[in-house]
């Protein structure tokens, strides 16, 4: 029997992806069977893409049938590589899409991580209009939303994602396995201008290391040394909240240390309470072992996504201990986290005041900024200027506030 | 016998005959005047009529007898139950137990619970269907099976194809959930209450014979006579006329997409940023997901700046009886109730008004109410770069939606259509629409998850729109946008040349028209 493989999805709930099953051949070239609700439209550039993909992955013959559900492009690439590489036919780099204009734009180290919106890399209908949305940072999960059996495809299709789906600005994140497994998964995406690795379930900076060390290998063989990829390690066991501070430290690119209390809680043998005094420990330390590595720490996500009261709640509580941000799961929950982690009316007006204060004093040559008679320490500043720029980002003051406040203070507002 | 095909004002190509009479192709928006009085019924006299006001008979086949229904005949029913009618079904068991042929079956719209009369149709009962035709009787439709040709009408359209004689009705069988002998009749009240009956005033009006069935007959007088008994021949009682839970299905629910809730709440914040939203406003919002979701978004929105509306126009749900109940609204003016809590408050607020495609809609009346709506949101199945519409067809060319109020509301001081910009990698924005129901210049801002484009005619709407910061996009930019993601320009789907359907403009000319889709 020829080798035969099957991906991807078909029947009536499917949207957005398809399913193929290739049968290698020894000769006759290759005999495609198209099913589509969209054949009539996209017909003829379904079976392209299906021979330049079949055709790039060195297959001369094989019987395909594709049964398809409407997926776009990079979805069927996706989908043929992964039953040509189930069928054994196939172990080169793969069929790469192009790498679209819109994913390569950049990030930084300090931008802001209030959101971050976590999907599933095995289901494409999510992903088109996620960045939509406007989270800061969109996670493609390759660890716990996708089964045993589907690693293979979720990698597959994440890492063609990387390079078609416009994400609008939002930082380009994907969620690796455990190690060792996760190292396979930086090999796939590593290239495709990822912004963050998050390492689920890290308990040691060996691990942080490892990853580090792979991405630059990576980066290395792909030609682009100078790319950065940075590190999300996640604290989900005791013994990852023991040592977070090590890991916090362990590489220069580590950029935030997130907490996940899930797997947490059921480590120390206890339920995840929606009250949390089982994890406040844990969270704390994260808050702290962060701070002190000079990274930012990040909460879990909560995962009632109709109890939109909860989930603000949720937010302040996790600003009140120190967190700079909070998974979600829908995005109906981006506008809630970032209502909630925008600063108060009171601490605005304030933070404004010393940001003013601190202009003036740098204007003037002075070293000491001051508010009145009071003096401003530097760590004051330092969190009065964060404030403002949070309040920018989340649409609270205009980016030119400074001289519509300097105009008004000069009577200009009133010529 | 092919009727000849010419090109109409919209560059369309349409026949010159539909169904065995001359039709008049579009000829531009306002440009067709009719000439000539209006259809009547024929003259009759109460003394053939019970003196003791009784007019019920045993049953439908009885009625149907007695109005004499004969091979080739026009029958009407109507949607007031939507996917939950019981009566259009029955009256053709009953037509085939009598044993005619060749009937025009003339529903106000027709739904999946129609399904069994494709049978009639085979059998050669039915010829064909003037009507919106929504699921599988589209499909059947478009596949070239029916012997007719489809005509699809809008509300407004089809009170006005009745009223100038353009369909003559033999026998209308309105299904009532309240009636007495006499043959008043309103929705208001039974166990099958809907609402109204608005969409079977024409018929009682113009019709030769009228049936009234219902399964709660009271005795005289049933008040509000919304039918008045003076226009009805004869009333049948049944055990069942339809089930009102069913009246929420389909397009009627609300949406729990992400994107459809981005682009309903940028619908919102459109109304209100361009300052359409203010005190006196009036708006409608159609019963698509999406529209029904804007509606919740603007209330919260009219609360928060405290705004109080003059009107809104239904169909009602229960998020406009809230504005109604909570003071954000004068009124509800109401063509067809989209929940049981519509059916309630039409029964108890008195400011929760009835009205028919007459009052709303009729394009040759003195006038209507469509167009003095200062914003009406409505969907879409494709806009082209022109902002022309269509309403009725998918991509494909199969026929699977009505018109319903949509062509009449396009008159509306600002018309919106929130769409997704694609569907299943299938474009919404297109570079031409596969069937045009609704001219481009009459369509003022289409929606998307991507952003807003307005039409360039309305430089008002875009110098506010930009005043407030809104997300504004050229079209042609949303749809180079959407091909990006979709993986290019779509092929033209290749459709046969038998022409299967027609649509009508609200003024009864004939706009475009819809092709059988090959296998």
């Amino acid at each position: 029997m020829n080798p035969t493989a099957t991906a991807g999805r078909k029947g009536p709930g499917v949207r957005s992806d398809c399913w193929v099953q290739v049968e290698a051949r020894d000769s006759g070239g290759l005999e495609i069977r198209l099913q589509s609700k969209v054949a009539s439209m996209y017909g003829d550039s379904i079976r392209r893409t299906a021979e330049e993909t079949l055709g790039g992955l060195g297959i001369e013959h094989a019987a395909v049938d594709l049964v398809d559900s409407g997926a776009v492009p990079f979805v069927i690439m996706a989908r043929i590589e992964t039953a040509v590489r189930r069928a054994g036919l196939c172990e080169g780099p793969g069929v790469l899409p192009e790498m679209d204009p819109c994913c390569t734009y950049g990030t930084t180290r300090e931008r802001f991580r209030r959101s971050r919106l976590y999907l599933p890399g095995n289901e494409s209908k999510f992903m088109l209009s996620a960045g939509l949305h406007q989270p800061d940072g969109i996670i493609l999960d390759l660890e716990d939303s996708v089964a045993p059996a589907e690693k293979d495809a979720a990698r597959l299709l994440v890492r063609n994602a990387l390079r078609q789906v416009d994400f609008h600005g939002a930082e380009r994140m994907v969620r690796i396995n455990q190690l060792p497994l996760g190292l396979e998964d930086l090999e796939a995406v590593a290239a495709s201008n990822v912004h963050v690795i998050l390492i689920p379930k890290c308990e040691s900076k060996k691990q942080v290391k490892a990853v580090d060390q792979r991405c630059r290998e990576l980066l290395d063989a792909a030609g682009t040394p100078d790319d950065e990829i940075f590190l999300m390690p996640i604290i989900e066991s005791a013994r990852g909240a023991i040592k977070a501070y090590k890991i916090a430290k362990a590489s220069p690119r580590v950029i935030a240390l997130a907490v996940g209390l899930e797997d947490y809680t059921a480590d120390i043998g206890t339920l995840r309470t929606l009250e949390g005094r089982e994890s406040f420990w844990a969270r704390s330390q994260v808050v702290n072992a962060a701070r002190a590595a000079g990274v930012s720490p990040i909460d879990t996500v909560f995962s009632d996504v109709a109890d939109m009261e909860g989930l603000r709640e949720s937010v302040l509580e996790a600003r009140a201990l120190g967190f700079d941000g909070k998974g979600c799961i829908h995005p109906r929950q981006i506008r809630v986290i970032h209502e909630a982690m925008a600063p108060a009316e009171q601490e605005l007006a304030r933070a404004k005041k010393i940001v003013v204060a601190f202009n003036r004093a740098e204007a003037e040559g002075l070293g000491v900024v001051s508010l009145g008679s009071k003096m401003i320490d530097p760590p004051v500043v330092k969190r009065a200027l964060r404030t403002v720029r949070l309040a920018v980002a989340g649409g609270q003051l205009a980016e030119d506030w400074l001289e519509a406040e300097a105009e008004s203070s000069s009577g200009g507002a009133g010529k | 016998m092919t009727a000849r095909l010419v090109e109409n004002a919209a560059g369309r190509i349409v026949p010159e005959e539909v169904n065995g009479k001359t039709a008049v192709p579009f000829q531009g928006v306002g440009k067709f005047r009719p000439e000539g009085r209006k259809a009547a019924p024929p003259l009759v006299s109460c003394a053939d009529y019970p003196i003791d006001g009784n007019k019920v008979v045993d049953d439908l086949e009885t009625a149907l007898r007695a109005a004499g229904l004969k091979d080739g005949m026009t029958v009407s029913t109507h949607h007031h139950f939507r996917n939950g009618d019981l009566v259009g079904n029955a009256v053709f068991e009953a037509a085939a137990r009598i044993g005619v042929k060749d009937l025009m079956w003339f529903p106000s719209a027709s739904f999946p619970c129609h399904a069994p009369q494709i049978a009639h149709l085979d059998s050669g009962l039915i010829h064909h269907i003037e009507g919106s035709m929504n699921g599988p009787l589209g499909d059947y439709c478009t596949a070239g099976k029916m012997r007719g040709l489809g005509v699809l009408r809008s509300h407004g359209g089809r009170y006005q194809a009745v009223q100038d004689g353009d369909v003559h009705i033999d026998i209308a069988v309105i299904a009532a959930p309240t009636a007495d002998p006499f043959g008043n009749a309103n929705g208001l009240t039974g166990p099958s209450a809907c609402g109204l009956l608005g969409f079977a005033l024409a018929d009682s009006q113009y019709a030769d014979k009228v049936i009234v069935v219902t399964d709660n007959l009271v005795p005289f007088p049933c008040h509000p006579w919304q039918i008045q008994g003076n226009n009805v021949d004869h009333v049948v009682v049944m055990d069942k006329i339809g089930e009102p839970e069913k009246i929420v299905s389909g397009t009627t629910q609300l949406t729990k997409s992400p994107d459809r809730l981005l682009i309903a709440e940028m619908t919102a914040r459109f109304v209100r940023d361009t300052g359409i939203m203010r005190d006196g406003f009036s708006f409608q919002a159609g019963a698509g997901g999406t529209a029904l979701a804007f509606a919740i978004y603007l209330k919260e929105m009219m609360k928060d700046a405290g705004i109080r509306a003059r009107f809104v126009r239904g169909g009602s749900t229960q998020h406009l009886v809230q504005m109604l109940e909570e003071g954000l609204t004068d009124y509800i003016l109401d063509g067809q109730t989209f929940d049981l809590e519509g059916v309630r408050s039409m029964r108890e607020n008195p400011t929760h008004v009835d009205t028919s495609p007459f009052t709303s809609y009729n394009y040759h009346g003195k006038g209507n109410f469509a167009s003095m709506v200062d914003a009406v949101v409505l969907g879409a199945t494709e806009v082209d770069v022109n902002f022309n519409a269509n309403v009725v067809t998918h991509s494909d060319g199969r026929l699977l939606h009505g018109i319903g109020g949509w062509q009449n509301c396009l008159f509306s001081k600002c018309t919106i259509l929130p769409i997704p910009s694609f569907r299943d990698r299938i474009p919404v924005i297109v570079d031409r629409v596969t069937t045009l129901c609704g001219p481009g210049e009459l369509v003022d801002v289409v929606i998307t998850e991507r952003g807003i484009a307005i039409n360039p005619r309305r430089t008002d709407l875009i110098d506010a729109a930009r005043g407030a910061g809104l997300p504004l996009k050229r079209i042609e930019e949303l749809k180079a946008e959407v091909e990006r993601i979709c993986g290019g320009t779509p092929q033209t789907p290749t459709l046969g040349e038998k022409v299967v359907a027609v649509v009508r403009w609200v003024d009864g000319t004939v706009l475009d028209s819809i092709r059988q889709v090959l296998e």
